[in-house]
């Protein structure tokens, strides 16, 4: 059988490269369930309280997903920008 | 980015049908030429789509200024005093000097984001050009407001004063490295949120192209669609949340400028 690899070795690096970046999304959701659950657990035994924290928990949520979000734009960088 | 694939163009075989980063291309209005600082382009039209919206509903909704608000009248209303109740809630009352700024960014933000979500739209704040330059001028105003208001003393906020004094050298080496990496992660944080979203809805739409030509009567292109329609709700969560978080960053920052100190 002969060799069936076609496409040159640097998309093929790329996309190597851009399945490794995206291992990183991973970190990310488990970080913003980290928040989403901290805040939950903590408005379960004081539910008076948890009205204000919700805007902490965006900003939370937010700061969590961004490095996600760095994570899946290196990825798209490698994937389409050549 | 996207130099080599064009929207719609099927190349040999293993390329994508409709190449997910062609939306986000800048394109001149009329005709094919050169695109110089005076073009009007894509970005310049649904900006300017934007800004008359937000025109059209502070401005032009609010001009009865009824006591018992119509539907336009009290959503400008709820708008401004989310916006109030934020700044007042972080920075306190002197922060409400810096309103317009605040609220200039909020709806920005919330307008293009939101109108970016509409099919054929160009969402403006996918390009880290513009979201670079808004997170920058951030920055510069609130090292600007920061020197201004306290002097010398603003050097004060990389000075930790909860920790040992040994540590306190390496410290504020961190914490200036991250002060200056403020504008990077803010700016990244809205390009990255946009480009993201719209280039997965694009994805799912190569696939629904490429069902719709393969299956009978285009009946595969159901589950694709049902993906995109998923997508674009989560994406109209996110589009609203960004432009909050973009906000309430500012806010903090602004904070930090106003009352120096841990």
């Amino acid at each position: 059988m002969e060799n069936a690899i076609t496409g040159d070795l640097a998309q093929m690096g790329a996309m190597i490269g851009a399945g490794l970046a995206s291992i990183g999304m991973g970190g990310a959701a488990i970080g913003v369930g980290n928040v989403v659950s901290s805040f939950l657990s903590g408005a379960l035994r004081n539910p008076a309280a948890a009205g204000g924290q919700t805007a902490t928990m965006f900003i939370g949520i937010a700061f969590a997903e961004a490095l996600g979000i760095f994570s899946f734009l290196i990825a798209l960088l490698l994937m389409y920008a050549q | 980015m996207a130099e080599h694939a064009v929207e719609g163009a099927v190349e040999e075989g293993a390329k994508l049908n409709i190449h997910p980063m062609a939306q986000f291309e800048i394109t001149p209005l009329f005709g094919d030429g050169p695109i110089h600082w005076y073009t009007p382009t894509n970005v310049t039209l649904w900006l300017f789509i934007a800004i008359a919206a937000i025109v059209l509903l502070m401005v032009i909704a609010t001009r009865g200024r009824n006591i018992v608000p119509g539907r336009g009248q009290s959503v400008a209303e709820s708008i401004y005093s989310f916006v109030r109740s934020m700044i007042v809630d972080i920075t306190g009352e002197e922060g409400l000097k810096y309103f317009p700024y605040i609220m200039t960014l909020f709806l920005l933000i919330l307008f293009t984001n939101v109108l970016g979500l509409l099919p054929g739209s160009f969402t403006i704040m996918s390009h880290i050009a513009a979201t670079g330059v808004l997170a920058l001028l951030v920055f510069g105003a609130v090292t600007l407001i920061g020197f201004y208001k306290n002097g010398p003393k603003f050097l004060k906020i990389f000075w930790v004063s909860e920790a040992p004094m040994i540590l306190r050298p390496i410290l504020a080496v961190i914490e200036i490295i991250s002060y200056f990496v403020r504008p990077v992660s803010h700016s990244i944080r809205l390009a990255g949120n946009m480009m993201a979203g719209h280039a997965v809805i694009k994805v799912f739409a190569g696939f629904a192209a490429v069902l719709a030509a393969g299956t009978p009567l285009g009946i595969g292109v159901i589950a694709p669609v049902g993906a995109i329609m998923a997508v674009l709700g989560l994406e109209l969560l996110v589009v609203v949340i960004q432009a909050y978080v973009f906000t309430v960053l500012t806010c903090v920052y602004l904070n930090d400028a106003l009352h120096p100190g841990h």
